[in-house]
């Protein structure tokens, strides 16, 4: 029993004791480390990370990659932006805009990828430079946010905790703990697992990372779940510039540079193959989780460059890296 | 077995049969891979569909599966046309197919492989214990009970082929064709396979069986339709076709010809006297070929002779050291050849023709020049070049030698006639002046003339004293050119034939000489 689930979930079990592991480790370390706020925090600080990193998790599981998310939410951040302070635009609509067009951009990559039969890597780049070069254009500096609506969604919780008839005290402590950023995620999350595994579009992502072959010659529609995997990456990324703009209230063109790579680290840490075909969108809850108690370690030490939290990671991904292919050994050799 | 005695009238005259093909014609640029094929299947038959490479098992089961589009003939399936355009289209239509290659995913689980795309849902929520109930009872149809939650990679290939036939059941059952499942399958097993095929033919399924162990054939199939060159032989029941009759069927040759081999024998005799070149004891590899001895002499042309998939081409790889062997061991010219591989293979004067030349052998957009020079080269290392001069001449030597057609050196092979490429690659062997060729089918593919030309060659270098092992589908060649005989069957070598031995015929009931059990 202990072995077929080591076998079934052995790379997310080695993420969730190493993730459990630092936890401890930096909570026996610094002082404070331990406490509810700090908790919280890694769900809301790293909430547009873990938005992206889910609809990595799915282009991953596919066979693909996705190099376009960190420009999509620097790209949909401004627009959004732009949309409110500029054009003076209802930020509801503006983000419900920007979620249309990531959509629509993932889904015309997945379209390339699969028309022609390109790597994804390259298709996905040249969205980066897209992205990015988009951003640029549509206005060079960060813009602030000033509207009404943003604070007021921040006051949301507590307002709902005011609502149910809890104590000013208890409100005020929902208020602080309860970031609509950490929400979204989660929500996001729940969202991303249940398709992974409920639905016939997650199965369906699965066989054609495990192998696109097999997957035609069973009949599944894999250049439809190739173009749904990316307008899903799309969505997802966008709505992670969205969150970006409520976590900073506002937009930046140079926002989420390098987070594409952030985002995939967090999913191969989370035990996910790079190959496809193998994962868990749990897992990259794990991977943004432990990339979240790097950084909060080294802020509390102080001492520390947070560039080691770089280091770290790096470290980490290697050792996932190799873990992985050890497992995928030891499954091989059990067929034989 | 026999159910129907020789000679009388079928016993039961099949109505409207559940599958027939009507003048099914296929055409490739340059070749017509089916010529008006005539294919007819009954509910509750196993036909097996037999024929060496190229003749056209695999395009008929591709046009029935719509992968290729017909260029003519009728599909009627139970009496009615039918045009299936994609695997999906077939499936639908309930003809499925199994390949030899499992086409599942090997990381998702055994019940979930069996309903991949066809879920049943409640709420927009795949239901995973309707799944795993409706594969246990899928699999429980074949006899197999086995934990379905596990990863179909953690089963062995046998069961995960059970598993790819209880979806492709589960889909559509009217008929099943099963594209060379036992292949990797032991023996064991493949009683397994046979005992299933036998419940599904009983509960009145078509099963299209291909394969090419003759044993296999026997039996399980019911009835037997033999390709060949993508025209139909014929289609036979398999009580009333001897195992000799099907292989002479499949071949091409009547039982009756013994066209004796000619014109090498005188030096035979001598042969023997001499040490071998090459001798090979208990050689062989798990999988591939049964431990085999055979000696060649110098001065000498070995044929060896078999069926598709008797284990011709895995022995010659093991010789010259493209595989390793797990069992066995090799003395060249005496001396004990340990490790090898194919660099030491050509150092030590050997050199390979591979069957399929434009994978194996062509370098396609390299001049004539730099093909026929490759080995040379590389035997000798690149640090000592050739010059542009000293490649020149030793091309167009071999381009007048072996009688090359072209117009220069230097035109990219690509452009040349099969036969001149087959020539090329020959020359490029020649040049490193080896002293054992394996030809492994040097005449496939090429026209009339430039066979005959291979054939003379051959027999000029056998003259020189070049030891040469020749393979070829074709009894004639082998019988023409060689002087002894290896034959394999089912990837064991079971006779070696030579002098009066060497004829159609008697290599024929060789290889159709049922297992001593």
């Amino acid at each position: 029993m202990i072995a077929r689930l080591m076998r079934q979930y052995g790379t997310l079990a080695a993420t969730a004791v190493v993730c459990a592991l630092l936890y401890v480790i930096a909570g026996v370390r610094y002082e404070y480390f331990f406490s509810w706020r700090v908790f919280f925090a890694f769900f809301s600080d790293n909430a547009f990370l873990g938005i992206a990193a889910v609809g990595m998790t799915f282009v991953i599981l596919s066979g693909g990659i996705d190099l376009s998310v960190g420009a999509m939410i620097g790209c949909a951040s401004i627009i959004i932006a732009t949309l409110v302070e500029v054009a003076g635009w209802h930020p509801a609509m503006a983000v419900l805009c920007v979620l249309v067009l990531g959509t629509l951009f993932g889904a015309s990559m997945g379209g390339l990828i699969h028309r022609f039969a390109l790597p994804p890597f390259i298709v996905t780049l040249a969205g980066m430079f897209l992205a990015r070069g988009v951003g640029f254009v549509v206005h060079q500096e960060s813009i602030s946010i000033e509207h009404q609506f943003y604070p007021a969604i921040l006051d949301l919780p507590a307002g709902l905790a005011r609502a149910a008839h809890l104590s000013d005290d208890a409100a005020q402590l929902v208020g602080l703990f309860v970031q609509p950023t950490a929400v979204v995620f989660l929500l996001v999350l729940a969202v991303g697992i249940y398709l992974a595994h409920m639905t016939r579009f997650g199965r369906n992502t699965y066989a054609v990372g495990g192998s696109e072959d097999s997957a035609l010659l069973m009949g599944l529609p894999v250049g439809r779940t190739k173009v749904q995997v990316y307008a899903l990456s799309g969505f997802c990324s966008a709505l992670a510039g969205a969150v970006y703009t409520l976590y900073t209230f506002s937009g930046n063109p140079t926002a989420g540079t390098m987070l594409e790579l952030d985002a995939i680290a967090a999913v191969v840490i989370g035990g996910t193959l790079l190959t496809g075909g193998v994962g868990y969108v749990a897992g990259t809850l794990l991977g943004v989780l432990i990339f979240g108690i790097i950084q909060t370690a080294i802020n509390f030490d102080g001492s520390l460059s947070s560039w080691w939290t770089r280091i770290a990671i790096g470290f980490l991904l290697l050792i996932f890296i190799l873990l992985q292919r050890l497992l995928q050994r030891t499954l091989g050799n059990a067929s034989t | 077995m026999a159910d129907q005695l020789t000679g009388q009238p079928v016993a039961h005259p099949p109505p409207t049969p559940l599958l027939e093909m009507r003048s099914v014609t296929k055409t490739f640029p340059g070749v017509a891979a089916l010529d008006r094929v005539d294919f007819t299947l009954r509910a509750g038959e196993i036909h097996a569909l037999m024929g060496e490479n190229g003749a056209g098992k695999s395009t008929l089961i591709k046009v029935l599966t719509g992968i290729h589009a017909r260029d003519g003939g009728d599909i009627l399936l139970a009496g009615k046309p039918v045009e299936p355009h994609s695997t999906i289209q077939a499936q639908k239509l309930g003809i499925s197919t199994v390949y030899q290659e499992i086409n599942l995913i090997p990381e998702l689980s055994v019940a979930e492989n069996v309903f991949l795309g066809r879920q049943p849902m409640k709420l927009g929520a795949i239901r995973w214990r309707s799944i795993r109930r409706g594969a246990e009872a899928a699999l429980a149809r074949l006899d197999l009970s086995i934990d379905v939650t596990r990863p179909l990679i953690s089963y062995s290939m046998a069961i995960q082929q059970m598993v790819a036939i209880a979806r492709a059941l589960d889909v559509s059952a009217r008929i099943l064709i099963l594209d060379e499942p036992t292949s990797s399958l032991d023996e064991n097993e493949v009683t397994q396979l046979f005992r299933v095929m036998r419940r599904l033919k009983d509960g009145g399924l078509g099963i299209v069986f291909i394969t090419h162990f003759i044993d296999q054939v026997y039996d399980v199939a019911d009835r037997i339709t033999v390709l060949r060159n993508g025209r139909l032989v014929g289609a036979y029941e398999t009580a009333e076709l001897p195992r000799i009759e099907l292989i002479a069927k499949m071949i091409g040759r009547s039982v009756s010809d013994e066209s004796a081999a000619e014109a090498h024998r005188e030096t035979e005799a001598d042969s023997t006297a001499k040490q071998p070149f090459v001798q090979v004891r208990g050689l062989g590899r798990r999988g591939a070929i049964a431990p085999f001895d055979l000696d060649i002499f110098p001065g000498e042309v070995v044929g060896m002779a078999g069926l598709l998939g008797s284990g011709r081409t895995e022995a010659a790889r093991l010789i010259f050291g493209l595989d390793r062997a797990d069992a066995g061991t090799m003395r060249i010219g005496g001396e004990p050849a340990k490790r090898t591989s194919v660099r030491r293979a050509i150092a030590r004067g050997f050199g390979f023709l591979p069957e399929d030349r434009g994978r194996q052998g062509l370098v396609p957009d390299l001049s004539l020049r730099e093909n026929i020079i490759l080995a040379l080269q590389a035997k000798r290392g690149w640090l000592r070049t050739l010059s542009r001069a000293r490649q020149t001449e030793i091309a167009e030597r071999f381009i007048k030698t072996l009688n090359i057609d072209t117009t220069d050196t230097d035109k990219p092979i690509r452009l040349l006639s099969g036969g001149n490429q087959q020539k090329a690659i020959l020359a490029r062997w020649l040049a490193t002046e080896p002293a054992l060729l394996i030809l492994d089918e040097p005449t496939r593919g090429i026209d009339v003339g430039a066979k005959a030309e291979i054939q003379r060659l051959i027999a000029r270098l056998r003259r020189d004293g070049m030891a040469i092992l020749f393979i070829s589908s074709e009894l004639e060649e082998v019988v023409q050119s060689s002087g002894r005989v290896m034959v394999l069957r089912d990837r064991v070598k079971v006779a070696e034939l030579c002098g009066e031995d060497v004829n159609e015929g008697r290599i024929m009931h060789t290889i159709a000489e049922a297992h001593v059990a």
